[in-house]
């Protein structure tokens, strides 16, 4: 690898609940890179997270951030769940939230000094979310929550934001907030992945794309990614083709009743 | 009138158990905060049935039976911890398994004694007018243990019991954490064993919290409303204890519940009221 990549992954492995989740991924993301991780349900995409963030034990392989191990540096790799994993009724206010950021820089036994503080403020200032610093994270929309978990993610200074399936159950203006966001990061040479279902917005709005099921399958810009060959391998059956577009059935990972796949719900569109 | 209210309290032993009582009242429910957003109501329940055969085995031996109850109550945070962990069966089964067999050889250890059915009384739902100047010493040590825990690894227990995956990824040990809070339940129902006794021990982790979470929007002000309404019913329970005279332990429970059946129809923003008439305004 080179020394222009921020975050390399070498052969990684990863089992979750005794199957291999993922087998051997290789691939690198350069200092700023924007990378949108795409795939079919259960092809890996959370557990290639989790795995980021240590969340998971490698059963092979070796993950280098800066050219060092994760665990082993200040600034780590920030981590923004999907918004079904956060109990919304919990009693903490937006900047209680945000504060947590911070948590890992303090140390135990520590409390939070006035500079702390700032960046609380500023990271909410940032993401359009000062008014609502003093509120309850349970009152807000679901795409202000999302902005208070990535105002959270910035508070840690990270070199890499993981974000995990940001574009679903959002509007569309938060989505369209949220892409803004990112544009933003990427000027301040922060390294972002992104899971998603979103077969367009991958294609259109990132510069990178990796297909996912099990194993990397292809991996680089989306042109070159989003082929009939590569999406066939990933979705297989699920993959339909129709003059220059292509649908993804997303519903059918088991048979429905009387052999039909369902193709009423959950589509993803995207260049063929 | 006021000689109504500090009649009962001329008494020494009354003095000692209103002191227990206020003790208890604000260690279990700033502690029960956490039990409650955490969901380990259950647990703190079993926690509890299960130091009676600690208790059991000090009685016969003659030694303190707080002293027995604090060591079977952390050899049981520790069991279930180990369970919960990498157990072969889901957690609350290892719970009930474990929490029913501790108590049925509670029972079995305290019927070997003939005074059997007092004594298990006292156990199961306190003596808080037993109290003796050594035991309020013992429970006020170990409450300002548990509470200055609590205050110092309030971040931790926060982002832990809030985002255990956060917690994980800044190397905050939510596993570490979680066995700590364990080790706080136990201390907090061998604190209590005297005034609610094992049985209504878990109403006092639970109930004064809940009330607290239905009227406050932040967990710090959660954990010092629930204190307020721990002490409050344990007081107005010696009371009604006193003058109705009923039992002390269940008297402070039910006062605790009333305040919750309040709080869970009239609390602003979550109570049975409010949310029908913010239902009433959306329709």
């Amino acid at each position: 690898m080179s020394t222009d990549d921020c975050l390399s992954l070498e052969n990684v492995t990863v089992a979750y609940r005794g199957r291999t989740a993922l087998d051997a991924v290789t691939m690198a993301v350069p200092h700023g890179g924007q990378v949108a991780i795409v795939g079919p349900n259960g092809a890996g995409k959370s557990t290639l997270f989790k795995a980021l963030v240590g969340l998971l034990p490698l059963r092979a392989g070796r993950i280098e951030l800066r050219d060092r191990a994760p665990g082993t540096q200040a600034q780590p790799i920030a981590y923004v769940p999907q918004r079904e994993e956060v109990d919304w009724t919990f009693p903490v206010t937006v900047s209680d939230v945000v504060m947590m950021g911070r948590y890992g820089r303090l140390g135990w036994l520590r409390r939070p000094r006035a500079a702390d503080r700032e960046l609380v403020a500023d990271c909410l200032d940032e993401l359009g979310m000062a008014d609502f610093a003093g509120r309850p994270v349970g009152d807000l929309s679901g795409g202000q929550q999302q902005r208070v978990f990535l105002a959270r993610a910035l508070a840690q200074e990270p070199h890499v934001l993981l974000l995990d399936e940001p574009f679903s159950g959002v509007d569309v203006g938060a989505k369209e907030a949220l892409l803004d966001i990112l544009e933003r990061l990427r000027r301040r040479g922060i390294t972002v992945l992104v899971s998603t279902h979103d077969l367009q917005t991958a294609s259109q709005r990132f510069e990178l794309v990796a297909l996912l099921n099990g194993r990397l399958i292809a991996y680089g810009p989306p042109p070159e990614v989003f082929t009939a060959e590569h999406i066939g391998t990933a979705f297989g059956g699920h993959a339909l083709f129709l003059e220059g577009m292509m649908v993804i059935d997303e519903c059918g990972t088991g048979e429905v009743a009387g052999g039909q796949h369902r193709r009423d719900h959950e589509r993803d569109v995207g260049d063929a | 009138m006021i000689h109504w209210l500090t009649e009962p309290f001329t008494l020494q032993f009354m003095q000692r158990a209103l002191a227990a009582s206020l003790i208890v009242g604000v260690v279990c429910s700033v502690l029960g905060c956490f039990v409650v957003l955490r969901a380990m109501a259950f647990l703190g329940d079993a926690l509890a049935h299960a130091v009676l055969p600690g208790v059991a085995i000090a009685y016969l031996l003659g030694a303190n039976i707080l002293a027995g109850a604090l060591v079977a109550a952390l050899v049981v945070a520790a069991g279930i911890g180990l369970f919960s962990r990498r157990g072969a069966v889901k957690e609350d089964t290892a719970i009930g398994i474990l929490f029913a067999a501790a108590l049925a050889l509670g029972v079995v250890l305290i019927s070997t004694v003939r005074s059997y059915a007092t004594d298990l009384t006292h156990i199961l739902f306190g003596n808080v007018l037993g109290v003796s100047p050594g035991d309020l010493w013992l429970t006020g040590a170990l409450a300002v243990g548990v509470l200055a825990t609590i205050l110092l690894l309030y971040k931790e227990l926060l982002l832990a019991s809030f985002d255990p995956v956060l917690a994980h990824t800044l190397g905050r040990r939510p596993e570490l954490l979680r066995f700590v809070m364990l080790v706080l339940l136990a201390l907090t129902v061998v604190v209590s064993l005297q005034t609610v006794g094992v049985g209504l021990v878990a109403a006092m982790l639970v109930t004064p919290a809940a009330t607290a979470y239905l009227l406050t929007r932040r967990l710090s002000s959660m954990m010092a409303l629930a204190a307020v309404i721990g002490a409050a019913s344990s007081v107005t329970g010696l009371y009604v204890s006193y003058y109705l005279n009923v039992a002390s332990g269940a008297a402070v429970v039910l006062t605790a519940t009333a305040a919750f059946l309040v709080a869970f129809v009239a609390a602003p923003g979550r109570g049975v009221l409010a949310r029908r008439a913010a239902m009433r305004r959306a329709a």
